[in-house]
């Protein structure tokens, strides 16, 4: 294959990776969409394997790797609960990190390719940042796939001072950085490098601990970001236009979903990455003065079975908590019998609910629930007066009035499914402990507000044995 | 020794409601209390003898029987002085008392050495205490059936219809106090379809006025109407003018006025005059909610509909009796709530705690003790100022091209700033560079209107399909396996082959990984 059929493939993939993410805009094109990924991703592959940059002699290597890596893939794909996604994709992006960094080094070391001047800086320059996104996006997405696999605790680590310590490890990466321009020797190159890619990584593993388990939606996606940049950089340090392409798509993607995210929880990125809500030590954030009087009014699943049989609409908020318990199910189950006895049941999903963006529209997916009823927060807020009862399963602060009616909440501004405004809302829970931000809930104690203790799943089975009894 | 709730029959005349109703009886039981109630105490409220014995009461025959084998006497009107004689000493009372009205009565039953709990006295401002606030539950029952009466009384539709034989105007509903009560008429009214207003001294009402589809009639003067508790206190005379004003308008274009205004331990204001009676039109109703106390209007006849100028005046003062069994079953959960609140233990014995805000402000007579008025109680934190000092957080709206555009100072700023990082790589970049920074810029743009149109629902799949979609780093890898080498270049293979391959086995993890979970995820959207 020649240089320009290599190229003119390239662009053909190009195209079909912005369709790709074109056709997720709405759920019925998004099955063609993948597929355009798919077909994409198989054109640049061959186009690479035959085309002028690879020597038939490395075929039986190439071959074997992407059997090995494409059987792990598939494998894991088929294996992963709906409810793992968030750990599956924060792994995964620890793989492109981590291959970014390898590339980088193989590219430092492979003294084929010669540049002069200017373009040597450059090139180097790119090595560099090549190797810094990747080490970063892989240490810290390990430590994110840690604890959304509650393998290591949700909640933050500060040590103490480290913003200067991150502050000294940006210095000593610039320093390093220098001298590795000015290396003389490709051995004292190499040193800087590693130091290099050690800070790097000690730096992503900072980075993630600090962060809470409530902000994980924004670190997942942008650690998402990061992995494109990486692969940009890498482009930049291949000189090949389909990387940077690439790159530059899946980094603006993980950049803009970090930024709705951010938004939707009313908070600057800056602060998510530098550590914020639940931070233990410093900010305790202490309701003192604005301590909610009252007293929760408890409910059995009976009483909502009642409650649900009885209403026209009924709207269902679901949060973290109902992924914990896998209730998922169950909900269906509920929302398949009420809307067959003409209750019209929807569901409110707010953009952080979860572990990672859209999480909980997966999982309702999942349990087959019509996506033309999930609905989306701005669609679905102003519906709620009109709302006879809304089910919150699993969730906090989401709903929470506070984020409206106090200023001096912490989580004033963020904006919340207002279901406090529906005739009755029935909160389930297990205890009334707070939720990830520690902000007490005004909504426990509002009037119209019955609390459905218990694990969410069990509860849900025996209001679904009440409904149809 | 658990303690026996005795049910009596009410013997006020016209009172059809009953302290208890079968289904709460059942959870008296629960709480370990033994139940009897005299014969033909719920028949008025349609509930039979047999529904209570099937719940697990006993009958009784006679008022004195009961009086006699009771320890905790409910009841729903304060009892008569032939009731009083009847109560043994140490029983304890739970019933409607109005202690500042029936001074004799607290007297009296002061006098027996008993306990007496007044359901009138409930703390309204606890929370904790709504759940027994007899008062509300009776308020809302009244302020439905006030319209109900209206419409009965009144000769024509509530809502507008077009028919083939005419138009039909609806019903205009003014609504004097959006207490419990009014706001339980005006509910009830525009449910009916009527055109409804409704006003109250307490500015904060109006958005609860609003938001039940009523309109709210402001009086246009400066003063803050709120007493604490729930209630209005009286207003100034400059205010009251301007008052009086609003409801002569309203009164000339409504067809239905309903009043509600109360001032504890004071008469009932003076809101309608005769004259706009005078100036409504015939046919059209009045009905006084407050004609117990002396009536909102001035020719209201308590207890009793007549007709002034054209004007049916209903002026019933049993309006919750008149729906018994709805107001018997609501008054009868109040009654279990607080009996729960005072039996914590469920062993059947009540405890009469004072250190409890609630129970020591409905006791008025503890062991033969007046306890009433209770003292003020202490709010742990008075949240009213809040509301008042802070504008409402305004939410901002997520999803894109809602928000604002950007101050322009701000833009300016960013494109300045992008404007010298562009001059910085022109001047120092190398054409090739150039080339693929181009590229890579555009690309960016691309990336950002296209993700823009993702809709949330497919976040989770828009990540792992990028997911997989950055594993074309693979390519990075494949070029370094086995590149083409001009002659005489040396390069350490061995090492960068290892690396290569590691690469590329890592990235098609993610490659065939992503895809497919992607396609798993996305097959599971179905309509």
């Amino acid at each position: 294959m020649s240089a320009s059929l290599a190229t003119v493939s390239y662009i053909g993939a190009t195209i079909l990776f912005i369709l790709s993410l074109g056709g997720l805009s709405s759920p019925e094109s998004s099955r063609r969409g993948n597929l355009y990924g798919i077909i994409g991703m198989t054109i640049a592959v061959v186009a690479t394997v035959f085309g002028p940059r690879v020597t038939m002699g490395g075929l039986p290597w190439i071959i074997m790797a992407m059997a090995i890596g494409g059987s792990i893939g598939l494998y894991a794909a088929r294996k992963v609960q709906m409810t793992q996604m968030p750990e599956l994709v924060a792994l995964m992006h620890s793989l492109v990190g981590l291959a970014a960094c390898l590339v980088g080094f193989a590219s430092y070391i492979d003294t084929s390719i010669e540049f002069t001047g200017a373009e040597k800086s450059i090139h180097e320059v790119e090595i560099y940042l090549g190797i810094l996104i990747g080490a970063v996006t892989f240490s810290g997405s390990l430590i994110a796939f840690g604890k959304l696999s509650a393998k290591i605790g949700g909640k933050p680590m500060l040590l103490p001072g480290r913003h200067w310590m991150n502050l000294a490890g940006l210095l000593v990466v610039l320093w390093v950085g220098h001298s590795f321009l000015n290396a003389e020797t490709a051995g004292g190159g190499a040193f800087a490098l590693i130091v290099m890619t050690v800070i790097a990584l000690a730096f992503g593993v900072h980075m993630v601990m600090a962060i809470g388990g409530a902000d994980m939606p924004v670190v997942v996606s942008m650690l998402n970001s990061y992995s494109g940049w990486a692969a940009a950089a890498t482009g930049f340090m291949l000189s090949n236009d389909l990387l940077i392409v690439t790159g530059a798509l899946v980094g603006s993607s993980g950049a803009i979903l970090s930024y709705i995210m951010c938004r939707a929880m009313n908070r600057n990125f800056i602060s998510v990455i530098a550590g914020g809500f639940g931070t233990g030590g410093g900010t305790v954030v202490t309701a003192a003065d604005g301590q909610p009087a009252g007293e929760v009014t408890p409910i059995s699943a009976l009483e909502t079975a009642e409650l649900l049989k009885d209403s026209k609409n009924v709207i269902i908020v679901p949060g973290y908590g109902m992924a914990v318990a896998q209730a998922q199910h169950t909900v269906y189950e509920i929302t398949k019998f009420l809307r067959e006895k003409g209750v019209n049941v929807r569901f409110g999903i707010h953009p952080v609910a979860g572990r990672m963006p859209g999480h909980m529209n997966v999982l309702l997916a999942e349990a087959k629930v019509p996506y033309d009823i999930v609905m989306e927060m701005d669609e679905i807020n102003d519906d709620f007066p009109s709302t006879d009862v809304t089910m919150v399963i699993g969730a906090n602060d989401i709903v929470n009035p506070a984020a409206q009616e106090d200023p001096n909440s912490p989580i004033a501004g963020m904006p919340v499914l207002e279901v406090w405004k529906s005739k009755t809302s029935i909160v389930m829970k297990r205890s009334m402990a707070s939720g990830y931000a520690g902000v007490d809930n005004p909504l426990f104690y509002k009037e119209n507000n019955r609390m459905l203790f218990g694990d969410a799943k069990k509860m849900l089975d025996e209001v679904l044995t009440a409904l149809k009894a | 020794m658990s303690s026996i709730i005795g049910i009596p029959k009410e013997i006020y005349a016209n009172e059809k409601r009953v302290a208890s109703v079968p289904d709460v009886v059942e959870k008296l039981i629960k709480l370990g209390f033994g139940v009897v109630v005299e014969s033909d105490a719920g028949a008025l409220a349609n509930f039979a003898d047999d529904s209570y014995v099937a719940a697990g009461a006993k009958i009784v025959g006679t008022a004195a029987e009961l009086w006699n084998a009771s320890d905790i006497v409910f009841k729903v009107r304060a009892p008569g002085l032939d009731e009083v004689a009847l109560i043994k000493e140490g029983t304890t009372l739970i019933s409607f008392i109005w202690p500042a009205q029936n001074p004799e009565l607290m007297q009296a039953l002061a006098a027996r050495k008993i306990t007496v709990l007044a359901m009138d006295c409930v703390p309204r401002q606890l929370s904790r205490a709504q759940k027994m606030d007899a008062l509300s539950s009776m308020a809302n029952i009244a302020g439905y059936r006030a319209v109900i009466e209206a419409a009965n009384q009144f000769g024509r539709f509530f809502t507008g219809q077009i028919t083939a034989a005419g138009k039909v105007p609806p019903a205009k509903v003014f609504v004097a106090g959006a207490g419990v009560a009014g706001l339980a008429a005006l509910g009830t009214a525009v449910s009916l379809g009527a055109i409804v207003r409704a006003n109250d001294t307490r500015s904060e009402v109006a958005d609860q006025v609003k938001s039940m589809g009523a309109e709210f009639v402001a009086v246009d003067y400066q003063e803050e109407g709120s007493g604490g508790g729930g209630y209005a206190k009286v207003m100034s005379e400059g205010f009251q003018q301007a008052q009086r004003e609003m409801y002569a308008q309203q009164a000339r274009e409504v067809d239905i006025i309903i009043t509600t205004a109360l001032i504890p331990g004071k008469p009932a204001p003076r809101l309608i005059t005769a004259e706009m009676v005078q100036s409504m039109r015939a046919g059209s109703v009045i009905v006084d909610m407050a004609a117990e106390q002396g009536g909102n209007c001035e020719l209201t006849v308590p207890g009793e509909v007549v007709v002034r100028h054209g004007v049916t005046i209903v002026g019933y003062t049993d309006l919750p009796s008149r729906l018994s069994k709805q107001a018997s079953t609501l008054y009868a959960t109040n009654l279990q709530r607080l009996t729960e609140e005072l039996c914590k233990t469920k062993d059947g014995i009540i405890d009469v705690n004072f250190d409890d805000d609630a129970i020591r402000g409905l006791t008025v007579i503890k062991n033969g003790e007046i306890t009433w008025p209770a003292p003020p109680l202490v709010l742990p934190a008075p949240p009213a100022p809040k509301a008042a000092s802070a504008a409402p957080v305004a939410a901002k709206k997520s999803g894109h091209g809602k928000s604002e555009p950007m101050p322009a100072k701000k833009l300016g700023i960013i494109f300045g700033i992008g404007a010298l990082a562009f001059w910085f790589v022109g001047a120092h970049a190398p054409e090739a560079f150039l080339g693929h920074f181009t590229v890579f810029v555009l690309a960016c743009f691309v990336g950002y209107m296209v993700v823009w149109n993702v809709t949330p629902a497919l976040h989770t799949p828009l990540m792992s399909v990028t997911n997989a979609i950055s594993s074309i780093i693979a390519i990075g890898a494949l070029v370094q396996i086995s590149p083409p080498l001009e002659a005489g270049m040396v390069r350490p293979g061995f090492w960068i082959g290892i690396l290569a391959v590691l690469g590329i086995i890592l990235t098609s993890i993610n490659m065939f990984g992503g895809f497919a979970v992607t396609r798993r995820m996305l097959a599971m959207f179905r309509k």
